[in-house]
């Protein structure tokens, strides 16, 4: 993986400096929360409902088991132990105390981490495809470009102070695992008519308050046009953004006020000025980039104990089913390590498990690790022969959960047990659902199904974009949750469609379980998923199942 | 005639831990909601705001929030208040075991 440059050494260095004595400052009074809240933001330190919280970011959701263990010696030296993975590839921890942060923006610098442009109206954590470099469908691996534009973006001095955030994610393949069309920038590798790889850039889309599916708005970018034309756009945005409403900031109502034709004219006409002054060190220092990123050194050996095991152990098999993905070495499988046992918090990491998973990386995984947006854990490259060890370790720490993809592998944000901003509630209705069905054994029957959570309308838990989405109300001083269903984040991305009124939080279960009793009623064979079916028949059977049992009980 | 005062309580964080604290009449910061003064006068309210607020070396993002009169004393009528009184729901962590006796 990628090395600090001296440079970047530097610059997080000066950074945590800098930081140190601002919160010296604000301590001492020398500063007002007004003057340091921005302060503190541009470092990721925010203030929640119980505590402070800060977001260290995982760029791409590429980790190295040292920079792991350190996450863990964090959470034990200054938080409570754990830490909680996002639907941004970031880790938050929820209890620090401000006079201890600048110890831990240092104990990050010493594994190459920071905090810095975790939050704020600047260029985001850029995001990828958490199987790039092992994909078996993979074009090119998107993180040397995520790289490159996470240099690029940081301290970018035209792009400090964007109309409102700006989130890129990247995939290297045709299949979407990184939401790209969910993004204010998608980046999709595909090829062309001649073969070459490029992207697919997409623009304006976002979740949040408006939802919408981004638009295309280059079929085709050749790869060495990626940072100027990914520069035309920031500063097409820069322009237009508007700065009046917080609500209409975003590039999504840039897009849709200024129409697409109009907005792909001034994006190209920017980068025809833009293109000629990128004299070529782009390329250079992709390529360099690139080098850091060569695959591990692929072990040749046999795979016969692997299928024996696979036949003999039924709670392997059931694991390998739904944890492991194709790897484009066919003796090698990509192991997706579920952090989401039925009733435990989506997302959440103990210490102990996150020094685990750093041993694990290193004696089986090629000491590669990732952080899904679907808040769980990856071991790219894993050789075949080596996972009934692995599973086994997995399982004797509480990590071997076979649910990946399935119903209880929910995404949701923290909700009110945390954030300021939440309005209800996410975390314990995802606890309950997954044990509920968990209890019900219904989850394997029910099959692949993606339930996300969010705790307010900015939709950090994607519910949009979930084949069932929830997200948590306050209505009238009481937690209400109102349900959306066909909602899909993959390349062929659609929003979600309300159901209609939405439910008491002692309801919320109930009705998803009437949801799925009627998909299991209504699917034509077991092997026609949620998400198929209801494209299949539409709203209206739900619809009823959700609220016709109600009617009844009212007129009893 | 203007409608009726809600009753308040004057609530911020801790600047160096982020706790919730909670104003009571004798200008301390307690981490209790029931010992926090019940404000039951608007005029009154915005004063005692305004004494929170240049506390700045305490505590930060000081706001009034709607309670009501309880057996022990004021209590949250906001379930985001109730959550501020305890902790998080998911975890035995902050005010539900630092303060549990």
């Amino acid at each position: 993986m990628y090395s600090y440059s001296d440079f970047d050494e530097a610059f997080v260095r000066s950074r945590v400096a800098q930081f140190t004595n601002q919160v010296e400052r604000r301590l001492d009074g020398s500063l007002t929360e007004e003057e340091f809240r921005p302060l503190r933001l541009m470092n990721g330190l925010y203030l929640q409902l119980h505590a402070y919280m800060l977001r260290v970011a995982i760029p791409y959701g590429t980790i190295s088991p040292r920079q792991m263990r350190q996450l863990a010696y964090i959470a034990d030296t200054w938080d409570k132990g754990y830490g909680h993975f996002t639907t941004r590839q970031n880790i938050q921890f929820n209890w620090p105390k401000l006079p201890d942060v600048p110890a831990i923006l240092s104990a990050l610098a010493d594994v190459e981490m920071h905090a810095i442009q975790t939050s704020g109206n600047c260029v985001r954590n850029v995001t990828a495809d958490h199987f790039a470099g092992a994909a078996a469908d993979e074009i090119a691996d998107p993180r040397p470009y995520a790289e490159l534009l996470r240099q690029w973006s940081t301290d970018h001095p035209e792009f400090q102070f964007l109309p409102r955030k700006f989130k890129i994610a990247i995939t290297g393949s045709p299949n979407d695992r990184a939401v790209t069309k969910a993004h204010d920038i998608g980046l999709r590798m595909v090829r062309n008519a001649a073969g070459e790889p490029g992207f697919e850039v997409i623009v304006g889309g976002g979740l949040g308050r408006t939802p919408m599916v981004g638009m295309i708005v280059r079929d085709f970018l050749p790869e060495a046009d990626l940072l100027p034309y990914v520069e035309a756009v920031l500063s097409v945005y820069n322009t237009l953004g508007r700065r009046d409403n917080k609500y209409k900031a975003r590039i999504k109502i840039t897009l849709h006020e200024t129409g697409r034709d109009e907005i792909t004219r001034m994006i190209e006409a920017e980068f025809a000025r833009l293109r000629p002054l990128f004299g070529g060190n782009d390329q250079k220092l992709l390529a360099d980039i690139r080098e850091a990123f060569a695959p591990p050194a692929f072990r040749n050996a046999p795979i016969d104990a692997y299928d024996a095991f696979y036949k003999a152990d039924p709670v392997f098999r059931s694991w390998a089913d739904t944890n492991l993905t194709q790897h484009r070495n066919d003796q090698y499988a990509i192991v997706t390590v579920s952090i989401k046992a039925h009733g435990a918090t989506p997302g959440d990491a103990t210490s102990d498990q996150m020094r685990l998973l750093a041993d694990l990386a290193e004696r089986y995984g090629h000491n590669d690790l990732r952080i899904s947006h679907e808040q769980n854990v990856i071991l790219p490259h894993v050789h075949k022969s080596d996972l009934p060890a692995l599973h086994a370790a997995l399982v004797q720490a509480g990590l071997g959960t076979a649910n990946v993809g399935l119903l209880s592998d929910i995404i949701a944000c923290p909700g009110m047990d945390y954030c300021a901003l939440a309005t209800a509630r996410s975390i314990p209705v995802a606890q309950e659902l997954a044990t509920h069905f968990e209890a019900l054994k219904l989850e394997h029957e029910i099959g692949p199904l993606k339930i996300k959570i969010s705790g307010c309308i900015n939709a950090c838990g994607h519910h949009h974009v979930g084949h069932i989405g929830i997200l948590g109300l306050d209505r009238a001083g009481v937690e209400n949750y109102q349900i959306t269903l066909g909602g899909d984040g993959t390349e062929d991305a659609v929003i979600g469609e309300k159901t209609g009124p939405g439910f008491a939080y002692t309801e919320i279960v109930p009705a998803i379980e009437r949801i799925l009793r009627a998909y299991l009623d209504l699917r034509l064979e077991p092997s026609e998923t949620f998400l198929q079916a209801f494209k299949r028949v539409g709203m209206e059977p739900f619809k009823a199942a959700l609220y016709e049992a109600e009617g009844e009980k009212d007129a009893a | 005639m203007s409608r009726r005062f809600t009753p308040k309580i004057v609530t911020a964080n801790r600047l160096r831990e982020g706790d919730v604290v909670y104003l009571t009449a004798d200008d301390q910061w307690s981490p209790f909601h029931h010992e926090a003064e019940l404000i039951e006068d608007e005029a009154h309210a915005q004063m005692r705001l305004l004494h929170a607020n240049a506390q700045k070396l305490t505590i930060v993002g000081a706001y009034l929030a709607d309670a009501r009169p309880g057996a022990r004393g004021p209590e949250p009528t906001h379930f985001r208040e109730e959550f501020r009184t305890r902790g998080p729901s998911n975890y035995n962590h902050g005010k539900q075991a630092d303060l549990a006796s």
